[in-house]
């Protein structure tokens, strides 16, 4: 049980998907101007990657690595993954409207996201057997979801204030990112 | 004739269009492997030979993909590719393979592979093609190199990890760091904004990509640098029409980057693309020089 919760909370906040992994920037950075679209990004995140570390993790162990074929990991994962996205993409539109209406813009969006490959990589790197992905891929997620929502924070106050002309836009909010950075390198202690 | 193409595709990549200081593509890794100067420049070449090999290969086989299932087949080309560069890594320089860990297989996702694809080798011969992925690959070579260089020097003190150049006691560490990442990338971006903005403001263009991108509401916040654009024509559309209503409102020379963007908004032309486009036209109302 210690252990499991020890791998949720390093995924979510020692070895931050965003922070210190650099996966996962594009939306990070993309999708950060509100905090609400920051939630439901975050949302539609979580949802995905467990759901994709769970198959990924489980055609590995049992269909992969059964036949000697380790070596096809990178084309499966990819393939899976962007089906997966697809097939949620199509269940939640049919099952649940409503969830379809909040996620539905950013579930596409997901699958371009290099988090959601690199979790399921980081999953057979450390040898996690499928709960353990699961727990895994569910940190990573929150991880990104609790960066992303900060972040969306942050910039909502930047809108007001007087940044230097040529740190407009992008640069700045690297710059909050490598603070938020800093800060989160403070989280490494916890273990 | 031949030749001349081939060369002006390598200087269009190292230095015109470069990847990492101009289009902004490829950001995850440039920022994840450039803690030392030997880890990025082994990575900007295992990069460039995926590269290399996946626009010939796109581009000789482009009349035979349909055009429906073009993205999927791109992918699996380039995961094929990724994972037998990955092989051979771990087969003749296993140090740089753990060095460079889970970000070999996420060359895959890398959004100048696809995005070249997608732009050049979808639509040229297979030697261009290729000549394409040469320069590419060493223009994204040469900027993650500066940067790890730059990082290494600040952080550690030594260069390609063999000469102390900077005592030990005198180093930042924060810089080989996650944070040092960030801030080295900000400082670019920056430094290359107030570049443009000084150029924007000899030509007197009004309003720009980005101004476009940032109030068109988009739900990808207009980021069209670092997508590789599969699932966004709806957006592009978007984006488009966008940028003509700032067009409308600007000087003349954003209204031809709207027309442009309107006009390729089937196509899958980066919109980053068309930035530099924007800038090469104020550069010639200007009457600078570049």
């Amino acid at each position: 049980m210690k252990e499991m919760l020890q791998i949720v909370l390093a995924a979510a906040l020692v070895e931050n998907v965003v922070l210190s992994q650099f996966l996962g920037l594009c939306p990070f950075l993309g999708v950060s101007k509100k905090v609400k679209t920051a939630a439901s990004m975050g949302a539609a995140v979580i949802f995905v990657i467990t759901i994709s570390s769970a198959v990924t993790s489980l055609i590995y162990q049992y269909i992969l690595a059964a036949n000697g074929l380790e070596f096809l990991e990178t084309i499966v994962f990819i393939l899976v993954i962007a089906a997966l996205v697809q097939l949620v993409e199509m269940f939640l539109k049919k099952s649940s409207p409503a969830l379809y209406q909040a996620l539905g813009v950013y579930l596409p969006l997901i699958t371009t996201n290099c988090a959601v490959l690199g979790v399921a990589l980081i999953n057979v790197q450390e040898n996690y057997n499928v709960l353990y992905s699961i727990l895994n891929g569910f940190g990573t997620a929150v991880g990104f979801t609790i960066a992303i929502v900060i972040m969306a924070g942050i910039r909502e106050k930047l809108e007001g204030c007087d940044v230097p002309k040529a740190f407009q836009g992008t640069p700045i909010v690297l710059i909050t990112a490598g603070l938020m950075a800093m800060a989160f390198i403070g989280f490494s202690g916890l273990f | 004739m031949k030749m001349k193409g081939c060369t002006e595709r390598i200087y269009n990549g190292l230095i015109k269009e470069n990847p990492t200081f101009v289009l902004m593509l490829g950001m995850c890794p440039t920022m994840a492997v450039t803690s030392s100067a030997f880890n990025a420049l082994g990575m900007g070449l295992t990069t460039t030979v995926v590269l290399v090999m996946s626009n010939f290969v796109i581009s000789a086989m482009r009349k035979m993909i349909p055009d429906k299932v073009r993205i999927p087949a791109y992918i699996v080309i380039v995961a094929t590719l990724v994972t037998i560069v990955q092989l051979l890594l771990k087969a003749y320089i296993p140090s740089l393979d753990s060095a460079l860990g889970i970000y070999i297989p996420l060359i895959v996702v890398n959004c100048i592979i696809l995005g070249r694809a997608e732009s050049y080798a979808s639509k040229n011969p297979p030697l261009l093609s290729a000549f394409d992925g040469v320069g590419m690959g060493l223009g994204f070579t040469l900027g993650l190199t500066c940067i790890g260089i730059f990082r290494e020097l600040l952080g550690s003190g030594t260069l390609f990890g063999a000469v102390q150049v900077i005592p030990e006691d005198f180093t930042i560490s924060l810089f080989v760091m996650a944070p040092g990442a960030f801030f080295v990338l900000a400082f670019l971006i920056a430094a290359q904004n107030a570049y443009r903005n000084r150029k924007a403001a000899v030509a007197g263009e009004a309003g720009d990509f980005s101004a476009a991108a940032n109030d068109s509401g988009l739900a990808c916040g207009g980021n069209c640098a670092s997508c590789f654009g599969a699932v966004c024509t709806e957006n592009r559309g978007k984006l488009a029409a966008n940028m003509e209503k700032v067009a409308g409102s600007g000087a003349g020379t954003a209204q031809s980057v709207g027309k442009a963007a309107a006009s390729s908004a089937k196509s899958a032309v980066k919109p980053a693309k068309q930035a530099s486009v924007s800038e090469n036209s104020a550069e010639t109302k200007g009457g600078t020089k570049a």
